[in-house]
């Protein structure tokens, strides 16, 4: 089968790449530009430790084609944080050891952050609906839900 | 080591403290290296391929067709992994389970694999691998496995542990037995008498990182290994054994690992990724799909128990007897046995006598699931203990805290406890805030108790300090919950400097010596002891150096707050050495300052727990949500107090998944029906609400500080703490786990008539 090329934007740079028509986008990510950050859970979207940001929409890469990236824009947690600083989730999640043994916490963060761009208030219920798309088995949810509320009142008064 | 009695009530100065881990960073900016996030150049890709039939002789592979297909570069069947167990039939058992050699025993059972240039290649290779099965009658039920009709998964198999010898083989591999005192007698003394019989259906570790490996061998007869696990040098040991490799030029390295809970503490698609890239004579990297996760590793047992406890009209339980069948996979194991061990660990019983029956049946091999075994039988017994409490007219608590064991106490298992936590869970319980809440319209409130035993074992630790003064810690235990935090706590605890001063990192089976691996909560627990004892190694030699600089007496130097400290009038003027003084100078003094630690680390503390659950059934429905859950442990001492929250956490979160929704579904073909975490589901952020936390710390005597693991304990309480809100809520005793919408609306269903 013959390559697909692809110019995108990943984390503010321009990106080429070829890849498979029937390649995931995940798999172009880790395998080809290695951007390992996104994991593979499931590979058929329940588990949420693939998402990214496309185009300002939480997706699970691993549904969505290498290809359709064309023109289009990708945030992955590898472009969270800026420099030295990181991002106030990446912080709080720190800070409140919302992470055992972290497979999940790409996942978390990214939808997390899209999360709070589109509801930057939100109540727990609404954290709780927010991110129930990405499974963690590690840390029943508490301290993920409670360093999400803190990051949202940090990023509030920004 | 023993429990310094000095450290009761001690103000510990890093112990205790809650610092950010030192693999965080890393892990919130996606820089983690997990299983699959490593390669190697020049590597192919492995898959294979596994058994759509539960049971079936495999009469005849042919792999010719696969092998021509351009970019395959090897194939291999049971033939490739010859058996070199040499009458081990514990390896022979991973062996076959890893390739099936003669019969296919379940849905997912390996028969081959092909390592070839990218995926794509290797799927299509596995699809023109021809094989000629024989299928076979099935079992997937652990009550219809002891029926004398069952299909026999192994007809060499003569049950174990019976009087007489059995003439017949049988599905059954071992009986056990455990208890003392006379039961009979006891229950003659009861006023009441509660016998059920309940069943817990088979569930999965459910860790989000499916299992991964990078096997490299070379020709020099040396091999590499990348793999996410529970334990390197275990996963070295058995690798080495089955590929006939000597485990020291076999390095194994274990990556960050996204999960295990029990899973990832045995070998599956490891030797297979070796062997496959011993025929390909390139590396190659072999990683799950989510499917084979869960046709293929874990999951727990499935089980059927009986239950009988009698006690009399003032509360005292006379006797208790549980009878408990946990289905083991195809393979000889010894789940039961430890069900039987813990059922009744938490009570202070003068007649008691448990038998477990393991049970073959057609599905994967059981693994170790956290605290393996104990919360089904928690399940049975907890909700018979409520059942009775009612019968008797009693709280539920108080009748627990009349019969709780305590120090001294004879357990049900034969041990004599030292001092532990059930009472003043118990206790903890009674005063907590959370069981005097209101309770609305089908609502309902349950508690129950959890035992595990914990383990300590062989554990290695070397402690090297920098000319620079900073310390880096090589553990071996791998790190599944933030363990390289606790033990950077307790080893800046003991040399006196700051946490920021130390780096922890877990060693490859290379460059430390052999530790079994992270499971029975022993992570934190040996490695600390390991730790204390190397970092007590380490200030001897500080010690040493300072008394060179100053050029007085050793015997005269002590170690105080990170410092050396000239002991006497006559040294005045010495003023202090720190660490980082002291290592300055190591090159004249000495060399390289280190302090190493081999151990057995023996006197793991037992742990208790008691969780209150409060659930809200829907009598229209059947679902359940859980509203209120409240987890009280004891940790003997809590290093890294968010952490060990974490854990009570975790836990209890995984019980609540176990206890009202996640089951393995077969069909009749005997295939898995709910491979993917869409139709298995485990609970999702918006089905759960907080969960609180209250640590107890009653010191474990044989640890320094007071020690005992706290990782598994936590999963055994929720189970029956559900089961006994959800009944109290539906006014119906459920008891067939996971209590999931049908089986809820039956039983409601029922109960009206």
């Amino acid at each position: 089968m013959a390559g697909v090329a692809v110019s995108t934007v990943i984390n503010g740079d321009a990106v080429e790449y070829l890849c498979q028509p029937d390649e995931p986008l995940l798999d172009v990510l880790r395998d080809r530009l290695g951007l390992t950050g996104a994991k593979e859970g499931c590979g058929t979207g329940d588990c949420g430790a693939c998402s990214i940001i496309l185009d300002d929409r939480l997706v699970c890469s691993c549904l969505v084609l290498g290809a359709e990236a064309e023109g289009r824009r990708i945030e992955t947690v590898e472009g969270m944080a800026h420099g030295e600083k990181l991002h106030t989730l990446q912080q709080k999640f720190l800070e409140h050891a919302a992470l055992q043994c972290g497979i999940c916490t790409p996942g978390f963060l990214i939808a997390a952050k899209d999360l709070l761009a589109k509801n930057p208030d939100p109540t727990e219920e609404e954290i709780r609906f927010g991110l129930a798309g990405n499974l963690c088995r590690c840390t029943g949810y508490d301290k993920i839900v409670r360093a999400v509320q803190d990051a949202a009142q940090v990023m509030k008064g920004a | 080591m023993n429990f310094d009695p000095r450290y009761s009530g001690r103000n510990f100065s890093s112990v205790g403290t809650r610092p950010i881990r030192p693999d965080g960073v890393d892990k919130v900016t996606g820089r983690a290296r997990y299983g699959a996030d490593f390669n190697m150049a020049g590597q192919l890709v492995g898959r294979v391929l596994r058994s759509p039939h539960a049971h079936a002789l495999i009469r005849k592979i042919d792999t010719s067709k696969a092998e021509k297909l351009a970019g395959v570069k090897a194939v291999i069947t049971a033939k490739d992994l010859p058996d070199l167990t040499n009458g081990d039939a514990g390896m022979y058992d991973i062996l076959d389970n890893c390739m099936a050699r003669t019969k296919a025993l379940y849905d997912g059972h390996a028969v081959a694999a092909v390592a070839a240039i990218d995926a794509r290649t290797a799927r299509q290779a596995l699809k023109l691998i021809e094989i000629d099965y024989e299928v076979l009658a099935h079992v997937t039920d652990v009550d219809e496995a002891m029926q004398h009709h069952a299909p026999l998964i192994n007809d060499a198999i003569f049950t174990e542990g019976l009087e007489e010898k059995p003439v017949k083989p049988s599905n059954v591999t071992k009986r056990s037995q455990f208890g003392h005192g006379d039961v009979h007698q006891g229950f003659g003394a009861a006023d009441f008498i509660v016998e059920r019989s309940f069943k817990t259906e088979q569930t999965h570790q459910g860790y989000i990182e499916p299992h991964a490996c990078v096997a490299s061998v070379n020709l020099d007869g040396t091999a590499e290994l990348w793999v996410c696990t529970q334990g390197h040098f275990v996963y070295r040991q058995h690798c080495a054994q089955l590929l006939g490799l000597e485990a020291s030029k076999l390095r194994v390295t274990s990556s960050e690992i996204g999960g295990g809970f029990g899973g990832k503490t045995h070998v599956w698609a490891e030797p297979v990724a070796l062997a496959l890239s011993r025929k390909a004579g390139r590396p190659v990297k072999l990683v799950m799909t989510r499917d084979e996760v869960f046709r293929a590793s874990g999951p727990t047992s499935a089980t059927s128990i009986d239950v009988k406890i009698g006690a009399r009209k003032d509360g005292t339980i006379t006797a208790a007897e549980a009878t408990l069948r946990y289905s083991a996979g195809p393979y000889a194991g010894s789940w039961a046995e430890i069900g039987a061990m813990t059922a009744f660990a938490c009570y202070r019983l003068d007649n008691v006598k448990t038998v477990g029956f393991e049970v073959l049946v057609n599905r994967p091999k059981t693994a170790a699931y956290r605290a393996p075994s104990a919360p089904m039988a928690a399940f049975a017994v907890e909700s018979a203990v409520d059942e009775l409490a009612k019968e008797i007219g009693i709280d539920p608590v108080e009748f627990r805290i009349k019969n709780a064991a305590q120090e001294g106490t004879r357990s049900s298992y034969g041990p004599v406890y030292g001092p532990i936590g059930i009472g003043p869970t118990l206790e903890a319980v009674k005063a907590h805030p959370h069981m005097k809440a209101p309770l609305k319209q089908n609502q309902g409130r349950g508690m129950a108790c959890g035992f595990w035993f914990n383990f300590g074992g062989q554990t290695c630790v070397d402690l090297n300090i920098g000319m620079d003064g900073s310390v880096s810690l090589a553990v071996g235990t791998v790190d599944v919950g933030g363990s390289r935090a606790s033990l950077s706590l307790v080893a800046a605890e003991e040399l006196g400097i700051d946490y920021a001063q130390l780096k922890a990192v877990v060693a490859d089976t290379s460059s430390l010596g052999y530790n079994d691996m992270t499971d029975g909560s022993r992570g934190t627990f040996s490695s600390s002891m390991a730790t204390i004892s190397a970092a007590r190694n380490a200030i001897k030699i500080l010690r040493d150096r300072a008394a060179q600089m100053w050029d007085i007496p050793v015997d005269d130097v002590v170690w105080e707050q990170g410092h050396a400290v000239a002991k006497g009038d006559k040294y005045g003027n010495l003023g202090k050495l720190s660490l980082r003084d002291i290592a300055a100078k190591s090159g004249t003094t000495g060399g390289p300052i280190a302090g190493h630690s081999e151990l057995v680390a023996d006197g793991a503390g037992v742990s208790f727990a008691t969780h209150i659950c409060d659930v809200e059934v829907d009598p229209e429905t059947g679902a359940t949500r859980v509203i209120r859950y409240t987890v009280v442990q004891d940790a003997g001492k809590a290093v890294h107090p968010t952490y060990v929250e974490g854990q009570y956490q975790g836990g209890a979160a995984q019980g609540i998944g176990w206890a009202l929704n996640e089951e393995y579904i077969y069909g009749k073909d005997g295939r898995l029906q709910n491979a993917g975490f869409l139709d298995y589901r485990i609970p999702v952020c918006s089905d759960l609400p907080m969960i609180d936390t209250q640590i107890l710390e009653i010191p474990n005597p044989n640890h320094p500080y007071g020690v005992r693991g706290v990782g598994e304990t936590s999963i055994v309480p929720p189970l029956a703490a559900i089961a006994n809100a959800v009944s109290n809520a539906a006014g119906v005793r459920m008891t067939h786990i996971p209590m999931s919408p049908p089986r809820i609306l039956a039983a409601i269903e029922a109960e009206r008539g």
